[in-house]
């Protein structure tokens, strides 16, 4: 398969027009030590072979068109309206370009503006950029924020049960920087409010708040925002969207920077990416927002027009004391995001939200009948969304085979993250999950 | 005027999703305190005015698929239909990052071979594909030069780049907290090489070049230069943003560089998407491979499994494994071009931008008589003396639906703009591209108030840009907007489209 566009007499007529003799000739620049033996790999084939070959390979993927997934952790098998890709993958979208000329770009600049605000919306802060690339590198870009917001303070303060990937994700963002992490140990399932007033101090830039956490508990979040606050840091929420039809909002209990993945609104699983991480922040940091923003303007003849905004903090500008290094965002992601939140509309996303909360809750149920599953802290009736623990004293190779048979994804066992939880699996439960799927994992459980 | 999604209003039941058995579900499982109190906002709106306004937003934009776009460095080619349906399959956008191995063998084999691939076409032993973007595959190299030079047992503080550089490199160094210096680069864009003897010390912990030079030119000493370098204890790293230029032609691994990023979302295929999501592949020299970012994929006996224990690496610079949904489209731009259509590739590419300059020679100043390879920068110099600028060419070619080039880069050339055309597009293209150029340098003499005066084609004219930074507006405000005429002009449709 080519898409060369040049034919052989084209090529003819393109070197007679420059004055050489042969292509080789254009290439007198190069050294010839320099100059590879072509590229050993094997020859192209047709699109149809493409398509058959890239058949084949798929047909190694269990997805989840045909098993029941059960697997969360940051990224979910939620429902995408069929209207979210017919039109974020309309060829005016998907191969427009970054909208550095305006007058090119107005829709991209005004779909950009449509989910800041949105963003803005959901989260209940003021300021949002166009995206980033995920939950992870979002919360660690914020980490660089609070830490520059805060000269002279360098500690960040974070609960165990922030997403471990996250974490590594903020280790590798700010080790470099003058900073120390400091982790607070949950308890019950939720950040321990006494442990962080005592970790907190005049050393502390940030607290990093996940809501609901890792374990898919939600957290007293007005409290630990006014502990944060109370000792001059800043707070961070890492949020899932899909929670904020229900969930009180960043913006409510005060956090500086709600951050998180996106994912849930729209998009694809997709084996972890591409999905976006939202950054949105308070009006007072709004200048320090790593990435693009798009602004509401006019042209010279006073029609509403958008253009990327703020860009002094960028790096095409700033260079070395740009905000964040990053430059391509994650545009048709959020694009997409966008698209699902007008669709769904105030009912839909409250529903999204509601129905979530109810099959969580359902399933947990379910769960903790059985004999043998115990439902991680359900004695303390810690509040939880749509995912939580189980710990079952049943080998895994047993559990995963009965799950395969019982055509369903299974649950997250956590041990690879944690050698304290061996038999902890993680059980993520989305609208899409019937009362009937829920069931054929409990029985799955049972058997195995 | 077009409207917002938030000024639009009419019936939505919400019921794409069913709803929840009980009215009172959140109250019920929750505590009150930490439910929502203020409604979200989100906009009322039925499914055909969702529909067409987003249609109409897609109908303001100039996109490869409609215009034809010689970015100089963003190589703006097409982006094949076939790539986009595969991804869409179930097989690969139904499947959850933490499946078992043994369950998603299809996608990890594609990895691997993918990781491979980029191996031998730039001539690197091991690469990963966890960046999401160039940027990270930057801030990835800097992360591993750091790494090296600590277990070396050497204190290196200083990157060189060369001033000509794109605004991501001095910004990776600084999140790796390492200072910059810049290196000189002559007046034919080549890196200065007396600056560069003169600054690569045993403090320098690397050195970052792109090859071609942001001129479009070969970097002929470029040998000379990895020699020297590496004769001072530093690494060399390769921005591989102009990599159309070179496959099967010359590899950066043979030139001496030591890590490598490749741009997915320029060579390989993958669309810009209005601004993303790409992928920047980082790729290494053997003695740097225990370095990458972890998990690395390693092959057992029950197939390729994901390898955590990678005491050495840099650590992990986002959440799985990077962009599935972007590589793959690359991993079969690959298999469907094999090794002789990516030469193909670049020969084409290099091919048509000499053809262009060769064109425009007589019209547009050309800093450089030498011969380009993907791409050139001519200079909007001769226009200047009317008063036009490469800015006014720009926003002139936009009324011809062509976008503009890259312009005011780099900045050691006056009112520069940059073209790269791509393999991709035809003669005839070219020819109308040509004719319309020669065009606007003929306007510029005899009627330069078009080129002040453009776009007028296009759905909105010039940008205040200046009131856009001082008083920003970039969300909507659900207490009402600030805008009288917002309110009347809301069922006012624009009739100019921006494509002829």
């Amino acid at each position: 398969m080519q898409y060369v566009a040049n034919t052989t007499q084209d090529k003819k007529d393109m070197l007679k027009a420059i004055g050489v003799g042969s292509f080789e000739d254009l290439l007198v620049d190069v050294p010839k030590e320099l100059r590879a033996k072509g590229i050993d790999l094997p020859q192209g084939i047709s699109e149809m072979e493409l398509l058959a070959l890239l058949k084949q390979q798929g047909q190694k993927n269990f997805h989840s068109d045909r098993f029941a997934c059960f697997l969360g952790a940051g990224v979910y098998d939620h429902y995408i309206p069929p209207l979210v890709n017919h039109l974020a993958t309309r060829g005016e979208f998907i191969t427009a370009y970054t909208p550095y000329q305006g007058e090119a770009s107005q829709g991209t600049l005004q779909t950009i503006y449509e989910y800041q605000s949105m963003i803005c919306l959901l989260t209940g802060m003021e300021a949002s950029n166009a995206s980033m690339y995920d939950g992870a590198s979002a919360v660690a870009e914020a980490v660089v924020l609070a830490l520059r917001a805060k000269p002279g303070r360098t500690q960040v303060i974070v609960s165990d049960l922030l997403h471990p990937e996250y974490l590594e994700t903020v280790k590798t963002y700010i080790g470099n920087l003058n900073s120390e992490i400091v982790v607070i140990p949950s308890k019950n399932g939720q950040l321990d409010s006494k442990a962080l007033e005592a970790a907190l101090g005049d050393k502390s830039a940030c607290v990093i708040l996940q809501n609901p956490n890792f374990f898919g508990f939600v957290e007293h979040a007005q409290s630990i925002s006014d502990i944060t606050h109370a000792a001059g840091a800043l707070l961070i929420a890492c949020v899932n969207p899909m929670t904020l039809g229900v969930l009180a909002s960043p913006g409510e209990y005060g956090a500086d920077i709600a951050v998180g993945e996106g994912q849930p609104l729209g998009n694809a699983m997709a084996y972890g990416g591409p999905h976006f991480g939202f950054f949105a922040v308070s009006k007072d940091l709004m200048r320090r927002l790593p990435g693009r923003i798009a602004g509401l303007t006019k042209d010279k003849d006073g029609r509403r027009a958008f253009v990327l905004t703020l860009q002094a903090r960028e790096q095409h500008i700033r260079r070395e004391k740009a905000t964040s290094n990053i430059c391509t965002n994650h545009a048709l992601c959020a694009l997409k995001a966008l698209i699902f939140l007008s669709a769904l509309g105030p009912h839909g996303f409250k529903r999204y939200a509601e129905l979530n909360l109810e099959r969580g809750h359902e399933a947990a149920k379910a769960l903790g009948q059985i004999d043998g599953v115990e439902v991680l802290h359900s004695e303390y009736e810690t509040p939880f969304f749509n995912e939580f623990v189980i710990r079952v004293e049943k080998d895994s190779k047993a559990l995963e085979a009965a799950f395969t048979q019982n055509k369903i994804i299974g649950p997250l066992h956590l041990k690879r993250f944690n050698a304290n939880w061996q038999n902890h699996y993680l059980v993520a439960v989305t609208e899409q999950r019937s009362s009937e799927e829920i069931q054929r994992l409990a029985k799955a459980i049972q058997e195995a | 005027m077009m409207p917002l999604i938030f000024e639009r209003k009419s019936k939505n039941s919400g019921d794409l999703l069913p709803s929840a058995s009980k009215t009172n579900v959140a109250t019920d499982l929750l505590p009150q305190n930490m439910l929502r109190k203020t409604d979200t906002g989100l906009p009322e709106v039925c499914e055909l005015d969702v529909v067409r306004h987003f249609t109409e937003l897609s109908q303001k934009n100039f996109c490869v698929d409609t215009n034809f776009y010689p970015l100089g460095s963003c190589t703006m080619k097409y982006n094949p239909k076939v790539n986009d349906q595969i991804t869409s399959w179930p097989f690969y956008a139904r499947i959850h990052p933490y499946q078992r191995e043994d369950h998603i063998q299809g996608m990890l084999e594609i990895i691997q071979e993918t990781e491979a691939m980029l191996g031998e076409i730039t001539g690197m032993d091991a690469f990963s594909l966890q960046p999401a973007a160039g940027a990270q595959g930057e801030f990835a190299g800097l992360l591993m030069c750091r790494a090296y030079h600590t277990e070396q047992g050497s204190k290196r503080n200083n990157i060189l780049i060369p001033d000509s550089a794109h605004g991501t490199n001095p910004a990776s160094a600084q999140l790796c907290g390492y200072d910059v210096v810049q290196i000189k680069t002559d007046a034919a864009g080549q890196v200065d090489i007396e600056d560069l003897k003169n600054k690569a010390d045993q403090n320098t912990a690397c050195l970052m070049l792109t090859n071609p030079n942001t001129l479009g030119i070969f970097e002929k000493s470029i040998s000379d230069i990895t020699r020297i370098m590496h004769g001072v204890g530093s690494l060399v790293y390769y921005d591989g943003a102009n990599m159309n230029a070179l496959m099967g032609i010359a590899k950066p691994g043979d030139m001496g560089f030591d890590i490598v990023h490749v741009n997915l979302h320029k060579t390989f295929a993958v669309p810009h998407g209005s601004g993303g999501p790409g992928s920047g592949p980082v790729g290494v020299c053997a003695k740097l491979e225990k370095y990458l970012p972890y998990p690395r994929l390693k092959k057992t006996d029950d197939g390729l499994i994901w390898d955590y224990d990678r005491p050495h690496s840099i650590g992990r610079l986002r959440s799985f494994y990077g962009n599935p949904g972007a590589f793959l489209r690359s991993y079969c731009y690959i298999k469907a071009l094999g090794g002789e259509g990516l030469q193909e590739v670049s020969e084409s590419a290099v091919l048509n931008a000499n053809y262009l300059k060769a064109k425009l020679a007589k019209h547009y100043s050309m800093p450089h008589a030498a011969y380009c390879m993907h791409e050139f920068v001519c200079s909007a110099k001769k226009q200047k003396v009317h008063g036009v600028k490469a800015l006014d060419i720009a926003k002139r070619l936009l009324d011809f639906g062509i976008h503009a080039p890259t312009i005011y880069f780099p900045l050691i050339v006056e009112e520069a703009m940059m073209i790269e055309p791509t393999e991709t597009e035809s003669k005839q293209t070219l020819d109308h591209f040509i004719q319309v150029m020669i065009d606007i340098a003929e306007e510029s003499q005899v009627n330069p108030e078009n080129l002040l005066n453009a776009p007028t084609q296009t759905p909105i004219t010039r940008i205040d840009e200046v009131t856009a930074a001082r008083k920003p507006n970039i969300r909507w405000n659900p207490n009402g907007s600030d805008d009288a005429d917002v309110q009347a002009n809301l069922h006012i449709k624009t009739t100019t489209t921006c494509c002829t």
